[in-house]
């Protein structure tokens, strides 16, 4: 009897020890996380911080030996990612709508969805690679649009999936009493379902903004990568990735000192742009 | 009157029954251009690589030759690299974005929930880029000073798994570049795990704490089985993500094109040899080649990817049945 009981008691000793211990290991595993992001931003904020200044929104970048700033890798940035966007989000939004109002549920809505998913996840490579070979090959050069094809790509699925997702969210009564009303189903669509799902769709485009500002592997073969000032979309185009890239590794010392300011402006932006959108979708779903 | 009002609405009705057909059949083209893509991309990338699998044949695929000079190129090297960063971070990554996803599901306080689910989710809007900068400059000092030396130290000459550990301690390497990989692909899986964790019905877990099953048991016996298939998709979708990982694996992982048993040597990876070789290629057979490795790391992600879909999908049907 005693036996038996001190049995229970240590088996349930060491039940007690090893749910403690799993359950430290797995705050553990949190506090790593969080830690690893808490470096990563102090490191960009420490090294980054030294390059911000007037001049790195003035001048453009210099020789490896010469004070400068990233002026035209700002702007050639914002010229390659506003294209894309522009490419990618009326393809993604219209793509999206048929699957989730023409056809949701069907065989070529799942093959669509299914696609566009594996492309959601597809090397941001192997796209540099693909419009390398479907623009850069045949127009004999690299470009800024040629950049934007390839982060348009990337654009597609991102959107085409939050469309997807949103439209579905949109009760059907809201379809059933704009038909009541004789509205004709593109009508229904455009100034009835998009309404109701505008913030949602809209977050979807400010993710994919996000997640192309950064791309760096796409640009590498397609937009090359320019240190003059150029606003010449069909002429090799500066970016801050690709700037980033080229200066973080060499020995120059303003160049590093460039690097990482880019580095900090465009983790900035993109850690702005998502926390917004989150906390877009946040409002949205408290408003319901 | 009441006829000029029919008659108008004859005209409205039948522009309508123009306008309704261009937007759907507008919007289907749309959706058709997303298969176009994926199609596209391997149609275009086999063509590109037509000159190098007919020199080399099948041969490609396990040559480790990667000589620019004289004209011989094999993808073994960096399909290796591709292969072992990605273990390396499946075997470090899983264990810790598991941790994150019992921590937020079970563990966490409801008022600071959200706000760590996004700092989590934080970390994978970092580019690639930046982890890569991050890898080189603190991240590999921090390994060569310390922890490589203890590793080579204590485990270098152990039996089995001493020449994984063996070589001088370079910082740079496959091992350090399988470690930001899988801080990279933490986000990814430990929010596909958290979210297939929440179909859980509660009463499923209620009816095993009311066994008397510690939290533990509850997450290993209960929680678990039942969303499998779910996190075995979610981690297949992270090593899809992470073998196809360009930058920050280009720069912590040493571009060497030797095998080396050694998971502390550099080596490379076919994303970091396409991002450090492409824009050198010279000849037509070296460009035909780097395309080759393009295509192959595009099939693999592809069947990673597509079987990580199908777990994920086969999950939801069970849910909403």
């Amino acid at each position: 009897m005693t036996t038996a009981r001190s049995l229970d008691l240590s088996r349930y000793r060491f039940r007690r020890t090893r749910n403690r211990l799993v359950l430290g290991l797995a705050t553990a595993a949190t506090g790593f996380g969080l830690l690893v992001l808490a470096a990563i931003l102090f490191k960009l904020i420490w090294a980054g911080s030294a390059a911000l200044g007037p001049s790195l929104f003035t001048m453009i970048t210099p020789p490896p030996d010469r004070e400068g700033g990233l002026a035209n890798a700002i702007v050639g940035s914002i010229l390659i990612t506003l294209g894309g966007t522009l490419l990618g989000t009326p393809v993604g939004i219209f793509a999206g709508t048929y699957l989730a109002e023409y056809s949701p549920g069907s065989r070529f809505s799942q093959l669509v969805q299914f696609i566009n998913d594996i492309l959601l996840s597809a090397p941001s490579i192997i796209i540099g690679l693909f419009i390398f070979e479907v623009m850069v090959i045949p127009m004999h050069h690299s470009s800024g649009w040629a950049g934007s094809v390839a982060l348009s790509i990337l654009v597609i699925p991102i959107v085409v999936r939050t469309t997807v997702d949103m439209l579905a969210l949109v009760p059907n009564s809201l379809r059933e009493a704009a038909a009541a009303l004789g509205a004709p189903k593109w009508k229904i669509v455009t100034l009835v379902c998009y309404r109701a799902a505008m913030q949602g769709m809209l977050t979807g485009v400010m993710l994919a903004v996000a997640r192309i500002s950064g791309e760096t592997a796409p640009l590498l073969f397609t937009a090359l990568g320019n240190n003059g000032w150029s606003l010449n979309m069909n002429a090799p185009m500066a970016s801050l990735p690709l700037v980033i890239n080229q200066f973080v590794n060499d020995p120059s010392e303003i160049w590093n000192r460039l690097a990482w300011g880019g580095a900090l402006l465009i983790t900035a932006a993109i850690l702005a742009l998502n926390i917004t959108a989150r906390s877009l979708t946040n409002l949205g779903s408290m408003k319901q | 009157m009441v006829e000029l009002s029919t008659a108008r609405t004859e005209t409205l009705r039948s522009r309508q029954q123009y306008l309704d057909p261009i937007f759907k059949y507008g919007t289907m083209f749309f959706s058709v251009v997303v298969l176009a893509i994926l199609g596209g991309i391997i149609l275009y990338l086999a063509e590109g690589s037509w000159a190098a699998f007919r020199t080399f044949g099948f041969g490609f695929l396990v040559s480790d030759a990667w000589n620019p000079a004289t004209g011989k190129f094999g993808a073994l090297a960096p399909l290796y690299g591709t292969v072992v960063t990605s273990v390396i971070a499946m075997v470090v990554g899983v264990p810790l974005s598991f941790g994150v996803a019992i921590f937020i599901t079970e563990l966490c306080p409801l008022w600071a929930k959200r706000s760590l689910s996004t700092a989590i989710e934080l970390l994978a809007g970092i580019p690639s880029i930046i982890y890569g900068m991050w890898g080189l400059f603190t991240l590999v000092p921090l390994l060569q000073e310390h922890a490589q030396p203890f590793l080579i130290k204590y485990l270098g000459h152990a039996p089995l798994i001493g020449s994984l550990f063996s070589g001088p301690p370079l910082g740079v390497g496959v091992l350090t570049a399988g470690l930001i990989l899988a801080v990279m692909v933490l986000p990814f899986i430990s929010s596909i795990m958290r979210d297939v964790f929440e179909t859980v019905p509660p009463m499923l877990k209620e009816s095993a704490y009311g066994l008397g099953c510690t939290t533990w048991e509850v997450v290993w016996n209960v929680v678990l089985p039942y969303t499998r298939v779910g996190v075995i998709g979610g981690i297949m979708l992270g090593l899809g993500r992470a073998m196809g990982e360009t930058m920050a694996v280009t720069y912590v992982i040493g571009n060497s094109a030797r095998i080396s048993a050694s998971l502390l040597a550099p080596g490379k990876s076919i994303a970091s040899t396409l991002a450090n070789e492409f824009n050198n290629t010279s000849d037509e057979l070296y460009l035909s080649s780097m395309i080759a490795l393009g295509l192959v790391l595009f099939l693999l992600t592809f069947v990673v990817l597509a079987a990580a879909k199908f777990m994920l999908i086969r999950l939801h049907q069970r849910a909403g049945a």
